[in-house]
This record gives structure tokens, C-alpha cells and sequence, in this order.
């Protein structure tokens, strides 16, 4: 037990890779949330008339809507009103040309390991670079242009393509879904938009990087993907922000529309600051994702690999209206310490022939709370909708909690719904059966969690996989149960 | 609307409580009051509605009162080959000159019992209605087993209820089995007449240690009645509870089921089934409280919903912090028969020890049509298929009924309505 606990404290005293921060001058709005600050974010970004107003309709309804206390997470009251809504770097001036962009901030990111120089970056991904509330670069905007793909920020597409934006924005979470969505088409500051169009196949991974790096700042950021018929496109996301003792709100939409036979896949490796090992700091990740299987024969796939955050609260789901559309979700959520995790999804049977898969692998050690929470809705008219779901949890140390609160609504009789769900520490045998062999104990539970969280790792994009090993092996090195 | 709140609905009720136990009756309102009806969407209730449902059309409930009870009714209800005790009640009224006097058993009103700790089991503050059945049930029956007793011979609760629209039935049983007994239940309520009547009814048992108590329960109640049970019991160190229970009927009905495992190498089991048809709603809650290590729970729920009926099922298996070595199974099949039926269940999981094994799976389809095509091969027709099928289906909870007589009354129930004799 001393050797276990050695190890553990060795691997709570583990520091926040990405901690730091930079100072840099920010254009910032005061703090505090009124209509006068929403006018002021859209004067900011020079919308026109009529985004202004649904932010400002977004922002009446919240007023009217109660913060959600459904989920299996604690946490102080957050005061939104001492948060700030905007804060962008000041040397930003969105350029097409990534040479203009100032060093400084390209710096951050090539210390983040993510490079936005096109010719030292690998050909395969394209990067919106998202700091605080703005977009400071893409790349290789002018290679996916030449397809007909619009990937740029989201400012940028109001203003090029306000026709898309008009069409599609909220039309998947509409702005009063739920308070934080509501919060969030009030305020959000920034974020991608991304348009395949008919019959593309996008030859490059895209990608958003999200980076916190102001105090008392809240990050509202918004994505929008839209996948025009028989198009393909490969999403990638990732987030970090600096170590900060007070915590941090992250509340994010993500709209996804698929039309028919168009295929979307979205990988998350969300690390944004957890806490120190007191549970101190933190982001408070409030995200709503939601994709929509408008066509027949579409697929919408999510993919998450959560490390980070002091509290998570995210459903990525599908709504499965297209007949023979697939909703996928493959998730791995790690908590250590203090962190506390309500994630999981929901699958919404409402075409004819659709199919639904989730697995999802939870590992919980230290002091933290892991809940899955996911829906199986069957409507009516969905005939023959197939749902295989499978969540595990895996459990290191005696304060730990593991929890399901799986929802499974059928209203047809032609479905065939499966659920299942073990929750276990790691085998005391399996952990033998390495050692006999001459693995160490170390290494037999990284081997083992490898192994149970492959599944989902597999379905990851390459460079991510590897990211989210490391990250895998950082999280949970050492905490042998 | 109505202008009146929801506590009016049962505010007579109140008034004309009986005044004993006044104060265990008054915490109970007090946390009845506090809880009140549950609200739609309030989580606990989400897809059972029942404060709707009771105040439809009715205003203000009153209490039932009881009816006659003829032995010639009694006999007629026994099932074939039954041979045990049986307790009667009236409208939840303990019928003494009804009923056996069970050697070694001490059976009472629990009226006479006014040390007797109510609420300390079934925990008031858990269910609203259980704060009602207790701040306002007329007298209910109080069973002890002596300890180191076996009670050979089942012991049925055979209730005959009838009461018209807008009145209550809530029958009160207390049941204590003192260390290293035995003891098995059987439960059946008989509805005379068809009217909508709300039976809420609350059953608190408890166990010693090394006991082994087994409690059967058939729901068959009239096709208007409006049920809520709360059911919960304390299993100590070396015991061992089962409940069975078959819910075969019923406008609404509601069953709360709750174990707590109290001492170690203690064992839970609950099992059930739900055969619905017309518009039947059947929604059965069950909870399982791991408190201390080296404790085992098996729960297996099936659902057979045809018509427009609708089956609810909530397993939550509750494993505390220092319930380790917990070993907790759950499990819940729903076959649907027809378009309109729906299922909502939720197996739901809540863990805070790390060394534990829990599983729970569910699963909701329909029949297997190669195991249809197969017997049909074989001679078989369609409708003697399907019912052998589903019978195969409810028959892994039926054999856990270790009660002959009951148990074969069960299988000719399920199998009249399956529709087929074999």
C-alpha cells in the first residue's frame, strides 16, 4: 500500500505540461454581461445587424433561463458577471498571409508544439489558431480553396459567406437548447467555420487549437460544420490553457450538419487545465456538441479523448433524422485529483434504418468523479434503428467514484437496443500475469489501460492517437490500484 | 387549472387521520409537505407522471373504508395446491377472524404496537408517498418472527380491495424476523370491481442477521387502479433477501424497491417481471444500497409490453465508499409486441469503491425470428411459437420462485395472457 501510495503522490505531484501563460497587450471588453457588452463584442467584430440581434434574442432568453443542476458534478457558482466576454490580442489583424502574422504569437503556438508555418508542418493538417475570443491564423486556406472548402474563422465566414452562416447557424443547437448554449449564442467570440462542399473529400485533416491564455476570461467559442452531400471531412480539435488558481469557463457549441451521404469524423483531445492536485483552478468545460444527420445514408462520428478540465459537462450527440444515417461516439475520459466528468452522449433515432454505436471507457483515479450519462431516444417512426453501447469504467484507488446514468427511451418495436456496462479495478491476476513475465508493474498498468482504452483510440486520426497516448500514459502514470 | 395546490389533493386526508403515533405522523407530513406530489420531469418520476394521473379528475381523496369479506371469497382465491397461512385484509384492514393463526408468529395490528419505530425502514423522507401512507394510514398489520425460526409454510397477505374513484387504499405492513429465521411471503391483492381507485401502499421489513426471508408479490390489481409501493427492507450480516415481483395489471403502477445491505456476506436479490397489455403503465424502481464490504446483489428485471402499454425501469445499484469486494449484477430485458409500446429504462450505476465487480446490461428488442422460423419448421404455429417463446423468455425469473403452489399459478397466469397452453 506505501509503494502505491508513493506512487500516486508522485503522480499527483505532476505538473501541468502546458501550464504557462504569456503576456501580451489585449484588446479586452470590460467586465461583466449586459446587452451594452453584447453590442459592444458585435460592434468589435463588425457583424451585421442581424447577427447582432440574435445574439441579442439569444441573450433575452437566457436571462429567463436557470442554470442546469441535473448533472452529477459540484462546483462553486460561477459569477458571470465577473467575467470578462472579450479579450483578443491587440497586434492581431487577420491577414491572409500567415508571414504578417506577429511572431509573438506564433511563438505560443510552436511552444504548444503546434506549428503554423505551413512548410515545417507536416502536409496533413489544416490549423485554425483560436487565442482567447479570436482567430489569429489558418493555414492552408489557399490549397483548400482551390476545392471549394471554406475553412476560415468564424468571424471571417460572416462577413465572406454570410449566406452559409444565415442558413446554418443554430439550426442544429438552436440558441435556446440549453442555458449554456443560450450564453453562448449571446456572447461567443470566435471559432471555425468549415464548408465541404458537394462530392469534396477533404485531403486534409482540419483542426482548431484552442488556447485560454487571459485571466478572468471566459472562452465562448463556436463551431460550425457543414458537409454538403456525398462530401467527407475530418475534424480535429484540441485545447490547453495556462495554470491559473481561479477557475475558468469554457462553454462551447459545436454544430455539425451532414447531408446525404456526407461523412463527418470529430476528434477531441480536450486538455485544458485540470486543477492543481488541491483541486485549486481549473476550467469548468460547459460544451454542447451536436451534429445532425440531415440525409440519408450520412455518418456522423465523434471521437473524445478527455483529459483536462477540473469539471466536464458534454454530451457530444447525433440526431439521427436521415434513414441508414450512423451516429458514432467513441470516448476515453480520464480524471485524476479533484476533476469531475459528467460526459456522454445522446443518439437520436428518428429516420428509418439507422444505426447508433457508443463505447465509452471511463478511468478514474485519485479523488475524482467520472459519470457517464448518455440517451438512446428511438422515436416512433424509426423503424428498425440499431444501438449498441458499451460504457466501462475503470477505477484506481479506494476515493474514487465511477458512475452510469445510461437513459434508453424506446417507442418503436422494431428497434434492438443493447446496453452494457462493467465497472472494475484493474484484475489483481492481470497485473500477475505481466509481472510473471517480467513487466513491471508500472508498465503492466499502462499496458493494461492501453489496452482498454484502445477501441477508441484506434478511431483517432493518426497524429492525434499518439498525442493522446503521451497524454494517457502522463495522466495515469503510476496510479497502480 | 385548478386553483388549488397539489396538497389539497390530499388535505382530508390528514384531517381525518387516526391519532396515534402523532409524532412519527407528523414528521411524515411535514416531510410530505415539504416533497409534495412529485412534479413531471422531477427526475425520480420522469417518466410516470402520477401527479397527473391522480388529480385528473379528482379534488380532494378520502380513505377508503373497509368492505365485507366472505371465507367463501377467501377459499376462491387460494390457488391450486396451496398450503400455508394466510392473513387477510380488507381495503388494507387486517381481517383476524379471516385468517390463520400462525404457530410461533406474533401477527398484530400495528395500532397496538405504539413503540413500534415506523419510518425508520422506509425513510419518509425518500418518497413523498411514503410520508403520506405514513402521516395518514388508518392501522396496518405488524409480523415478528421469533428468531431461530423456520417457517415452513408460506405466509400470504391476501388483500380484497374495492373502493370508487377519489378514494385511497394505503395498507401498512411491518415485518421483523429475528436473527437466524426463515420466513417466505406471498403477496396478492384482488380488486373487486373495476372503479380507479389509488392504493399506496408501504411494506418495511426488517431482517436479523443469518435470516433468509423471501418476499413473492403478484400484481394483479383491477385495469383502473392507480398503485404506488414503497417496499424496503434491512438485510444484516449472513442474510439473504429475494423479492420476486409480477406486475401483470394495473392503470398506473408504480413499485419502489429498496435494499440496504447492512452487514457483510450479505445477499440481495430482486427479481421481476412486467407482462402489459392495453394501456398499462408499469414503472418499477429499484435500489440497491452496498454500505459495507463483502456483499452481493443480483438483480434481473424482464418486460413483455404489448398494446399501448409502457414499461419503466430505473436500477440504481448504490456502491458506497467503503464497500469494497462488492459483487453487483443487474440486468434488464424488454421485448415490445407491439408499435405503440414504449420502454424507457435507465440501469444506472453509482460507485465510490474502487474493488468492486458491477455490471449492468439491458436490452430492448423483439423476438428472435429464427427461433420463430425454427419452431414453425417443426410444426409449430405462429402464435404457440411466440407464446412458448416469450414464456421461455419470463420463465428465467419465473423459476425463482421457489414456491411450488405460487409459483405454478404464476406460469397458468402469464400463460393464459401469452395466449397459448403448453
Amino acid at each position: 500500500m506505501s509503494k502505491d501510495n508513493s506512487i500516486l503522490e508522485e503522480l499527483t505531484s505532476k505538473e501541468y505540461e502546458h501550464g504557462w501563460s504569456v503576456n501580451y497587450e489585449a484588446d479586452e471588453a470590460p467586465i461583466g454581461l449586459n446587452e451594452g457588452i453584447i453590442r459592444w463584442i458585435s460592434a468589435k467584430k463588425e457583424e451585421p445587424e442581424w447577427l447582432l440581434e440574435w445574439r441579442l434574442k439569444a441573450f433575452r432568453t437566457w436571462l429567463t433561463m436557470k442554470e442546469p443542476e441535473w448533472a452529477n458534478v459540484h462546483y462553486p457558482k460561477i459569477d458571470l458577471q465577473a467575467l470578462r466576454y472579450y479579450s483578443a490580442p491587440k497586434q492581431v489583424k487577420k491577414t491572409k498571409n500567415l508571414d504578417e502574422v506577429d511572431p509573438e504569437l506564433i511563438a505560443i503556438y510552436e511552444r504548444l508544439g503546434i506549428s503554423l508555418n505551413e512548410q515545417k508542418r507536416l502536409q496533413g493538417i489544416a490549423v485554425d489558431a483560436v487565442l482567447d475570443s479570436v482567430s489569429v491564423a489558418t493555414t492552408f486556406r489557399d490549397t483548400l480553396g482551390k476545392l471549394g472548402i471554406v475553412f476560415c474563422s468564424f468571424s471571417e465566414a460572416v462577413k465572406e459567406h454570410p449566406d452559409l452562416i444565415k442558413k446554418y447557424l443554430g439550426s442544429v443547437v438552436p440558441m435556446t437548447d440549453n442555458y449554456y448554449a443560450a450564453l453562448n449564442s449571446a456572447v461567443f467570440s470566435d471559432g471555425s467555420f468549415c464548408y465541404i462542399p458537394k462530392g469534396v473529400r477533404c485531403p486534409m485533416e482540419l483542426s482548431t487549437y484552442f488556447r485560454i491564455n487571459a485571466a478572468n476570461t471566459g472562452q465562448f467559442e463556436r463551431t460550425l460544420i457543414v458537409a454538403d452531400d456525398e462530401s467527407y471531412v475530418s475534424y480535429l480539435e484540441g485545447c490547453t490553457a495556462p495554470q491559473r488558481d481561479e477557475n475558468q469557463l469554457h462553454a462551447a457549441v459545436v454544430e455539425i450538419y451532414a447531408g446525404a451521404h456526407a461523412e463527418v469524423k470529430y476528434s477531441t483531445v480536450q486538455n485544458w487545465f485540470p486543477g492543481d492536485k488541491e483541486g485549486k483552478g481549473g476550467i469548468f468545460n460547459f460544451v454542447t456538441k451536436r451534429g445532425i444527420c440531415a440525409g440519408d445514408h450520412s455518418k456522423i462520428s465523434w471521437t473524445q479523448v478527455e483529459t483536462g478540465s477540473a469539471v466536464t459537462w458534454k454530451y457530444p450527440s447525433c440526431i439521427l433524422k436521415g434513414d441508414y444515417s450512423i451516429g458514432e461516439f467513441y470516448s476515453v475520459a480520464v480524471t485524476n485529483n479533484y476533476q469531475q466528468a459528467d460526459t456522454g452522449t445522446k443518439m437520436i433515432h428518428i429516420g428509418k434504418n439507422t444505426k447508433s454505436r457508443i463505447v465509452s471507457k471511463g478511468i478514474s483515479a485519485g479523488k475524482s468523479q467520472n459519470s457517464y450519462r448518455g440517451q438512446v431516444q428511438v422515436m416512433k417512426r424509426a423503424d428498425n434503428a440499431r444501438n449498441f453501447s458499451q460504457c466501462d469504467s475503470l477505477l484506481m484507488g479506494d476515493r474514487c467514484g465511477a458512475h452510469t446514468f445510461p437513459y434508453i427511451d424506446i417507442n418503436n418495436s422494431s428497434a434492438k437496443v443493447e446496453h452494457e456496462a462493467t465497472t472494475s479495478k484493474i484484475g489483481e491476476d492481470q497485473i500477475f500475469y505481466c509481472n510473471q513475465r517480467g513487466i513491471a508493474t508500472e508498465d503492466a498498468v499502462a499496458l493494461i489501460v492501453n489496452g482498454y482504452a484502445k477501441e477508441v483510440l484506434n478511431q483517432l486520426p493518426m497524429e492525434f492517437a499518439v498525442e493522446a497516448q503521451k497524454l494517457l500514459a502522463l495522466t495515469l502514470e503510476g496510479s497502480v490500484g | 387549472m385548478s386553483t388549488l395546490t397539489k396538497q389539497d389533493t390530499f388535505s382530508s386526508l390528514f384531517t381525518a387521520a387516526p391519532k396515534n403515533f402523532e409524532s412519527v405522523r407528523k414528521l411524515a407530513e411535514e416531510s410530505f409537505l415539504a416533497q409534495d406530489i412529485p412534479a413531471p420531469k422531477a427526475e425520480e418520476y420522469k417518466f410516470t407522471n402520477i401527479g397527473k394521473k391522480l388529480e385528473q379528475s379528482i379534488v380532494n381523496y378520502s380513505a377508503a373504508l373497509p368492505i365485507e369479506v366472505t371465507i367463501d371469497q377467501v377459499k376462491s382465491a387460494l390457488f391450486e395446491g396451496f398450503e400455508g397461512n394466510v392473513l387477510v385484509f380488507s381495503n388494507g384492514k387486517f381481517l383476524p377472524e379471516l385468517s390463520s393463526s400462525i404457530e410461533s408468529v406474533e401477527i398484530s395490528l400495528i395500532s397496538a404496537k405504539p413503540e413500534l419505530a415506523l419510518g425508520t425502514i422506509a425513510k419518509p423522507g425518500k418518497d413523498a408517498f411514503t410520508a403520506l401512507n405514513q402521516a395518514t394510514f388508518e392501522d396496518g398489520i405488524f409480523i415478528s418472527v421469533p428468531k431461530k425460526t423456520q417457517i415452513e409454510k408460506p405466509i400470504l397477505l391476501l388483500s380484497f380491495n374495492q373502493a370508487n374513484q377519489g378514494q385511497v387504499i394505503q395498507p401498512r405492513v411491518w415485518i421483523e424476523a429475528g436473527d437466524f429465521s426463515e420466513v417466505t411471503f406471498l403477496d396478492q391483492s384482488i380488486s373487486l370491481g373495476e372503479s380507479s381507485y389509488f392504493l399506496n401502499k408501504v411494506v418495511e421489513v426488517k431482517g436479523g442477521i443469518n435470516t433468509q426471508i423471501r418476499y413473492y408479490r403478484l400484481q394483479n390489481e383491477g385495469k383502473n387502479v392507480i398503485e404506488v409501493s414503497n417496499f424496503e427492507t434491512d438485510i444484516q450480516q449472513d442474510a439473504r433477501f429475494t423479492s420476486v415481483n409480477i406486475s401483470l395489471s394495473g392503470d398506473l403502477v408504480r413499485n419502489n424497491l429498496t435494499l440496504n445491505l447492512l452487514g457483510s456476506n450479505s445477499e440481495g436479490n430482486m427479481y421481476g417481471i412486467y407482462l402489459l397489455n392495453g394501456k398499462t403503465h408499469v414503472d418499477n424502481h429499484t435500489n440497491v444500497d452496498h454500505t459495507i464490504p463483502h456483499a452481493e446483489s443480483n438483480e434481473l428485471y424482464k418486460g413483455i409490453l404489448a398494446d399501448q402499454s409502457r414499461g419503466v425501469f430505473n436500477g440504481k445499484i448504490f456502491v458506497r465508499q467503503d464497500a469494497q469486494k462488492t459483487n453487483a449484477f443487474q440486468q434488464n430485458n424488454n421485448i415490445l409486441l407491439s408499435e405503440e409500446a414504449i420502454v424507457n429504462t435507465k440501469p444506472q450505476l453509482e460507485i465510490w469503491a474502487d474493488d468492486v465487480k458491477c455490471s449492468h446490461g439491458c436490452t430492448v428488442g423483439q423476438l428472435d425470428e429464427e427461433a420463430l422460423f425454427y419452431l414453425q419448421a417443426r410444426g409449430i404455429d405462429k402464435v404457440q411459437a411466440k407464446g412458448l417463446l416469450l414464456y421461455a423468455f419470463a420463465g428465467e425469473v419465473l423459476e425463482k420462485i421457489e414456491e411450488e403452489s405460487f409459483h405454478n399459478y404464476c406460469v397458468s397466469l402469464i400463460q393464459e395472457r401469452l395466449g397459448s397452453k403448453f
